[in-house]
């Protein structure tokens, strides 16, 4: 028995290592078939939470800009009450998470009887707070508007609107534009958080999917199209930027 | 004719401006002369209305009103900053055209229109399209001046004319000033240099700080 184990042995193990290295050839090889295949079955499900995320994003933005702009301006105001109220919102918005904020939307309020869907939940909780950071961008513009410039449009009896719109708005968007540039690409990140109110968005998707399929090939490709959805901010911002370089 | 009566003026419990009365016939070219601190620049700014004032009368043209308060479209009085303070977003053109249409309500013809002919009278052809940063410091206080002068004021208040230009273009800015007294422009003009003031003046107004 002991001979034949110490004679059988050997040949085993060749056999095996044969076989193992066999298939590992077979695994390496095949799995870039196998995982192209794979990619091109959960990319559906990305995209449509890609879909999702560029929602909020969108939606965010579109709401977010002007209601800052009208706080910042707010801020500025010669009107205690306005400014004490709007500085205390900015606070409570720029002091505490984000992720609490959507947290205290969706599962908070309901608690006193205010529901929202998941999907009105976080864009209420994104708008107020990101109105909260582009308020405060906004009133950083607005003071380094010279004064001489409200004086010059006073004494030609512009009105103070008249002022806003065709004077300060103007100079206004070109020195903010690189600061609201780095929020929007926040934003872009930022979007993810909705994961925890129990959204599909792209960072969801992903995740579920690598769950499901014990592999990080889905959170990879998150995190390529997050860079892709960045890249094309940047491009986008960059744009702006010059066009409204055509004046100093 | 503009006539001032008793003006007085204090910041907190600081007198800038103590119980001041002078006159401006029409046409008429009133320097303001005096040393620093003497609140030459605060008597243009509460003509102007950029500046309350705490007590005193204006008249213009023996009608009484409230330079602070009355900021109606009926433009009275003009300003050229010291600083000029063009509006850098806009061209030249859009920079003298903004107020009369916004707020005189000239229609977008009619506005380039005069524009362009008092922009062409400061020997300014040619540059409507460009950009306040385009242009030069004697450039750009013509500018202010067309767009002062597109409000049609009464009066064409002057602040420091002089203090940012290179010396030979002082001789520019008192043709200037001298070519639209011409026109019938009443002028004030604020400065601390003597010899523009005396080359353009018809009457000087020495102001001293008040003890």
């Amino acid at each position: 028995m002991k001979q034949l184990r110490t004679g059988v042995e050997p040949r085993l193990l060749v056999l095996l290592n044969y076989l193992l290295i066999q298939e590992d050839f077979f695994i390496i090889g095949g799995m870039n078939m196998l995982s192209l295949h794979y990619i091109s079955q959960i990319l559906p499900s990305l995209l449509v939470g890609t879909t999702m995320t560029l929602k909020i994003f969108c939606w965010t933005l579109i709401g977010a800009l002007p209601l800052g702009m009208i706080f910042g301006l707010g801020l500025v105001s010669n009107i205690k009450l306005v400014k004490y109220f709007l500085n205390f919102y900015v606070w409570l918005m720029r002091g505490t998470p984000l992720l609490l904020q959507l947290i205290f939307v969706f599962y908070g309020l309901p608690i006193v009887g205010i529901v929202f869907q998941r999907y009105d939940a976080a864009l209420f909780a994104f708008i107020l707070n990101y109105s909260a950071y582009f308020a405060e961008i906004f009133r950083g513009g607005l003071q380094s508007v010279d004064r001489g410039q409200y004086e010059a449009a006073k004494v030609l009896r512009l009105s103070y609107w008249q002022t806003i719109r065709k004077i300060v708005i103007p100079q206004v968007a070109k020195i903010v534009l690189p600061s609201i540039g780095n929020e929007v690409i926040n934003l872009v990140k930022d979007s993810s958080l909705v994961y925890v109110i129990g959204i599909g968005d792209l960072l969801r998707a992903g995740n579920v999917a690598s769950a499901r399929d014990v592999t990080l090939i889905p959170l990879l490709l998150v995190g390529v199209i997050y860079l892709l959805l960045t890249a094309v901010c940047t491009y986008v911002l960059r744009r702006v930027e010059k066009h409204y370089a055509y004046w100093r | 004719m503009l006539k001032i009566n008793n003006l007085t003026k204090k910041f907190n419990e600081r007198t800038i401006i103590d119980n001041l009365s002078f006159e401006v016939e029409n046409s008429e070219i009133l320097t303001i002369v005096g040393p620093s601190g003497a609140g030459k620049t605060t008597l243009l700014r509460c003509i102007s209305g950029l500046e309350s004032f705490d007590s005193g009368e204006f008249y213009l043209d023996g009608k009484k009103f409230n330079p602070y308060e009355d900021t109606g479209s009926e433009s009275v009085i003009g300003v050229v900053f010291q600083d000029y303070q063009l509006f850098p977003n806009l061209t030249v053109l859009d920079n003298v055209t903004l107020a009369p249409q916004m707020v005189l309500k000239q229609s977008a013809t009619e506005a380039k229109q005069s524009a362009l002919k008092r922009l062409s009278r400061l020997q300014l052809d040619g540059k409507e399209n460009l950009y306040p940063y385009q242009l030069s410091g004697g450039q750009k206080q013509r500018v202010a001046i067309a767009r002062a002068l597109a409000m049609q004021p009464k009066i064409l208040c002057y602040d420091e004319p002089t203090s940012a230009l290179d010396p030979e273009l002082r001789g520019e800015v008192s043709r200037i000033i001298k070519g639209l007294k011409q026109d019938g422009m009443t002028q004030i003009v604020v400065t601390h240099d003597m010899d523009f003031a005396n080359d353009v003046a018809d009457k000087q107004l020495h102001v001293v700080p008040v003890k």
